[in-house]
C-alpha cells in the first residue's frame, strides 16, 4: 500500500468529519435557541460534506492519500497518530454516507416536522454522520474503533429517540448490548495487533502481518469478524437489527440499512491483506454470510411488520456482502458494489415505508394496508423501483450487483462453490418472494385500513409533502442506475484497484449469461409464488394461527431470540441471582452479623449501668481489692 | 511504740467507712463515711511518716485534707440541689443516669 501525502483540497478532508461534528455540537449545546433553524443547519453540514467529498474524490485520481493530523495517543511504545486515509475505498464510502445521508436529512425535515424534539434528532443524525465518516476515513484501527463506537452511540440514541415507548427503549438497549459483544472482538483484535506487531495503522499492520504465525493471523481475522458480525447484524448477532426498527424511519434508512450496518463489510474489505493470509477466517466469513443470507430471507417471508420485513431483508443482503468478501479478491469489488447499490435501494425502500406509515397514522402492520398504490402514487412508483432493484429485476441495480456475487460464489469452485452459489440463488428467490408479498400486501388488493387505536379515526391516506418525496425520487433513480453504473459503465473493481489490487479474471464454472438467466428465472418463481400465496387470495386481517412448523419458526426469526435468551440471558440471570444471594446472605450477612453482635453485647453490657450509686461503689471497692490482692500476690510471690 | 496499733485502727476506720458507703442510703451519711475513709488513709500516711522519719506522708496528708475540704463544698452543694428538686436525700432515688 503506497500512500502519498495530501495536497490541495484533500488536505482539508478532515473538514468532512468536522462539519457534521460541529453541527451536532451546535445543536446539542445551543439548546432551544436553535429549535427554529436546527434542522436546516443539520442538513446544511451534511450537504456541505457531500460537496466537499465529491470535490475530494474528483481530485483523488486513483491515489491513496494520507492526511496526518495530530498525535492522538503517545504512551510508551503505543503511538497512535490521528490521521486520515482518503483512498478509493474510503472515497466511495464517504460519498455513500454523505450522499444518502444528505437525502435522508432532507427527508427527515418533513418526516419529523411535528416532533417537538426535531432539533435533537438532527443533532444525533449529524453525530452519526461524523462518527461514520471517522470510521471509514481513519488510517488506523484505533480511529476506526473510535468511529465504530461513535456510530454505536448514535445508533443507541436514535433507536431510543422515542424513549417514552418501552419497546423503543428496550430495542435500543438490546442493540447496544449485542453491539458490545462484537466490539469486544474488535477491541481484542486491535490488542493482538499491537501486542504482536507494535502498530495499529493500516500501513504498518498490513506491511508486517505476513511475519506472524498463521494461528495469530487467524485469531485476528476471527476477532475482526466478530466485531463485523455485531455491527452488521450477522449470524449469530443478527437479532438486534430488526428490533432496531423501533427508531424513527429515517434512522432505519440511514443507519440500519444504508451505512452503519455495512461497516462490518467495510472492516473486512479494509482488512483484506489480513484475510488474504488466513483461509480459515475467510471460510468462516463465507459461512457466516451464507447462513445469515438464508436466515434473513426466511424470516423476512413471515413478518407482517413492513419495517421488520425490510430489516430482515437488510440482514439478508448484508449476508450477500459477507459472502462476497469471504470469497477473497474476486469478491471484494462485488461486495462494495452491492453495498453501494443496496445503500440506494434499501434507503429508498425505508423512506417509502416511512411515507406509507406517515399516510397510515404510523401503523406498520401490512395486514392493515392494501390498495395504497392509487393514494400514494409517488411513494408507489419510487418504492416499486426500489423493490425491482432489490429483487434483481433485469438491468436494475440488484441484477448487476447480486449476479456478480452469485457468479463469484459459483466460481469459488468445487462442492463448496456449488453450495454457496445454490444458497445465493435460493436467497434471490426468497428475496423476490418476501418483497413481492410486501408489495402486494401494501399497495395492491382491497383496502384493509383500520384505526391505529380504538378511538382514532380510520386513516385517510395522502401523499407525503415534496420535501419527503423528492429524496425518495433521487434514491429511486439511484436504485435504477447504480448497478449499471458501478458494474458496467464505470467498473468499481477498476476504481478500487489501488486498494485491492488488479481484479482477477476468474475462470467461470458456469457461463455468466446462464447464471443471469437462472437467477432471473428463480426470481420470477419467487414473484409467482408470492402471487399465488398472497396476491390471489384475500389477506386476513389477523395472521392465521394454524400454520406449518416452518412458518411458525420463520415468524420467530428461526428462534434467534429464544436461543439467545436460553443460552445467554437466562444463565446470566441465574448467575446474577446467585451473586445477589451470596451478596445478601454472605457479604451483607457477615457485616450485619458483626454489627448485630456488637450491638447486642453492648446493650447487654448496658444493663450493668443500673443507676444505683452503691452498686458502682461496690464495684470500685471490689476492683480496688482485686488490684491490691494482685499486687500483693506478685510482690509476695 | 508499734505501728501495728495505728494501722489496725486505720483499717477498722476504713472498713467502717467502706461498709457505711455501701449500706447507707442517706447521702449525708454516705458522705461522712467517705470522709471517714479519707481520714483512715491520712492516719496511715502519718503513721508511716513518723515511723520512717520523713515528712512526705505528712505533706500528702495535708493535700488530702485540702482536697477533702473542696470535695465537701461541692458534694454538699450537689446534695442540696438534688434534695431541692427531688425532695429526697436517698442515693437510691438519684438513679436517672442508667441504661
Amino acid at each position: 500500500m503506497d500512500t502519498v501525502p495530501a495536497d490541495g483540497l484533500l488536505s482539508a478532508s478532515w473538514l468532512l468529519i468536522a462539519l457534521p461534528l460541529a453541527g451536532a455540537a451546535v445543536l446539542l449545546l445551543g439548546g432551544r435557541r436553535t429549535d427554529r433553524w436546527g434542522h436546516l443547519l443539520g442538513t446544511g453540514t451534511v450537504v456541505a460534506a457531500f460537496v466537499l467529498a465529491l470535490a475530494c474524490t474528483l481530485q483523488l485520481d486513483e491515489r491513496q492519500v494520507a492526511v496526518d493530523l495530530f498525535t492522538f495517543i503517545d504512551s510508551g511504545s503505543l503511538d497512535v497518530r490521528a490521521g486520515l486515509l482518503f483512498d478509493p475505498l474510503s472515497a466511495v464510502f464517504v460519498l455513500l454516507i454523505t450522499g444518502v445521508g444528505a437525502l435522508i436529512h432532507v427527508y427527515s425535515i418533513g418526516y419529523m416536522a411535528h416532533d417537538p424534539r426535531r432539533r435533537r434528532f438532527f443533532a444525533y443524525l449529524n453525530l452519526f454522520v461524523a462518527a461514520m465518516l471517522l470510521l471509514v476515513l481513519g488510517d488506523n484501527y484505533v480511529a476506526l474503533y473510535v468511529g465504530w463506537e461513535g456510530v454505536g452511540l448514535a445508533s443507541y440514541l436514535l433507536i431510543a429517540f422515542w424513549h417514552e415507548r418501552p419497546a423503543a427503549a428496550t430495542a435500543a438497549k438490546k442493540a447496544f448490548i449485542m453491539n458490545r459483544v462484537g466490539d469486544v472482538g474488535l477491541a481484542l483484535a486491535i490488542f493482538v495487533m499491537f501486542a504482536q506487531l507494535g502498530t495499529v495503522t493500516y500501513e504498518g499492520v498490513f506491511g508486517s502481518v505476513g511475519l506472524l504465525a498463521g494461528g495469530t493471523v487467524t485469531a485476528i481475522g476471527l476477532l475482526l469478524l466478530l466485531g463485523a458480525c455485531g455491527k452488521s447484524g450477522q449470524f449469530p448477532l443478527q437479532a438486534w437489527l430488526p428490533d432496531a426498527m423501533e427508531g424513527p424511519t429515517p434512522v432505519s434508512a440511514l443507519i440500519h440499512a444504508a451505512t452503519m450496518v455495512t461497516a462490518g463489510v467495510y472492516l473486512i474489505a479494509r482488512s483484506a491483506p489480513i484475510y488474504d493470509l488466513t483461509e480459515t477466517a475467510r471460510t468462516v466469513v463465507l459461512a457466516v454470510g451464507a447462513v445469515t443470507l438464508l436466515i434473513g430471507a426466511i424470516a423476512g417471508c413471515a413478518y407482517d411488520d413492513i419495517k421488520k420485513v425490510l430489516a430482515y431483508s437488510t440482514v439478508s443482503q448484508i449476508g450477500y456482502m459477507f459472502l462476497a468478501v469471504g470469497l477473497g479478491p474476486v469478491g471484494y469489488a462485488a461486495a462494495i458494489a452491492h453495498l453501494l447499490a443496496h445503500g440506494f435501494f434499501k434507503a429508498g425502500l425505508f423512506l417509502g415505508a416511512g411515507s406509507v406509515m406517515h399516510a397510515m397514522d404510523d401503523q406498520v402492520d401490512m395486514r392493515r394496508f392494501g390498495g395504497l398504490a392509487r393514494k400514494l402514487p409517488v411513494t408507489f412508483v419510487t418504492f416499486g423501483l426500489g423493490y425491482l432493484a432489490l429483487i434483481g429485476f433485469p438491468f436494475l441495480s440488484g441484477y448487476w450487483t447480486k449476479d456478480a456475487i452469485i457468479e463469484a460464489a459459483l466460481d469459488h469452485g468445487g462442492a463448496w462453490g456449488w453450495v454457496l452459489g445454490g444458497v445465493a440463488v435460493l436467497g434471490a428467490g426468497l428475496t423476490a418472494f418476501y418483497m413481492t408479498r410486501l408489495m402486494l400486501m401494501t399497495f395492491f388488493g382491497r383496502a384493509r385500513w383500520a384505526p391505529s387505536a380504538p378511538g382514532r379515526p380510520t386513516p385517510h391516506p395522502h401523499e407525503s409533502p415534496s420535501v419527503m418525496t423528492s429524496p425518495m425520487v433521487v434514491l429511486a433513480i439511484g436504485s435504477v442506475a447504480a448497478g449499471f453504473l458501478l458494474v458496467q459503465a464505470f467498473p468499481l473493481d477498476e476504481w478500487l484497484t489501488p486498494v485491492f489490487g488488479e481484479p482477477e479474471e476468474a475462470e467461470h464454472v458456469v457461463a455468466p449469461a446462464l447464471v443471469g438467466i437462472v437467477v432471473t428465472a428463480v426470481m420470477a418463481l419467487g414473484v409467482l409464488a408470492a402471487w399465488l400465496f398472497v396476491g390471489r387470495r384475500e389477506v386476513p386481517a389477523v395472521a392465521p394461527e394454524r400454520v406449518s412448523v416452518v412458518t411458525r419458526a420463520a415468524r420467530k426469526a428461526l428462534y434467534a431470540d429464544t436461543i439467545n435468551e436460553s443460552l445467554f440471558m437466562r444463565p446470566g440471570q441465574w448467575l446474577t441471582r446467585a451473586l445477589v444471594w451470596v451478596d445478601n446472605r454472605g457479604v451483607d450477612g457477615a457485616v450485619n452479623g458483626m454489627a448485630a453482635a456488637l450491638g447486642g453485647s453492648s446493650s447487654r453490657l448496658g444493663r450493668t449501668q443500673t443507676g444505683f450509686v452503691r452498686t458502682y461503689a461496690l464495684g470500685m471497692l471490689g476492683g480496688a481489692v482485686l488490684v491490691a490482692g494482685a499486687l500483693l500476690a506478685v510482690t509476695a510471690g | 511504740m508499734t505501728i501495728a496499733y495505728y494501722l489496725v485502727l486505720a483499717a477498722i476506720l476504713f472498713t467502717i467507712g467502706a461498709v457505711g458507703v455501701l449500706v447507707r442510703r442517706n447521702a449525708i451519711v454516705v458522705f461522712m463515711c467517705v470522709e471517714l475513709m479519707l481520714n483512715a488513709v491520712n492516719l496511715t500516711l502519718i503513721t508511716f511518716a513518723r515511723s520512717t522519719g520523713t515528712v512526705d506522708g505528712q505533706i500528702i496528708a495535708l493535700f488530702v485534707m485540702v482536697v477533702a475540704a473542696a470535695e465537701v463544698v461541692i458534694g454538699l452543694a450537689i446534695i442540696m440541689s438534688i434534695y431541692r428538686t427531688r425532695r429526697s436525700a436517698s442515693v437510691d432515688d438519684a438513679n436517672l443516669l442508667k441504661y
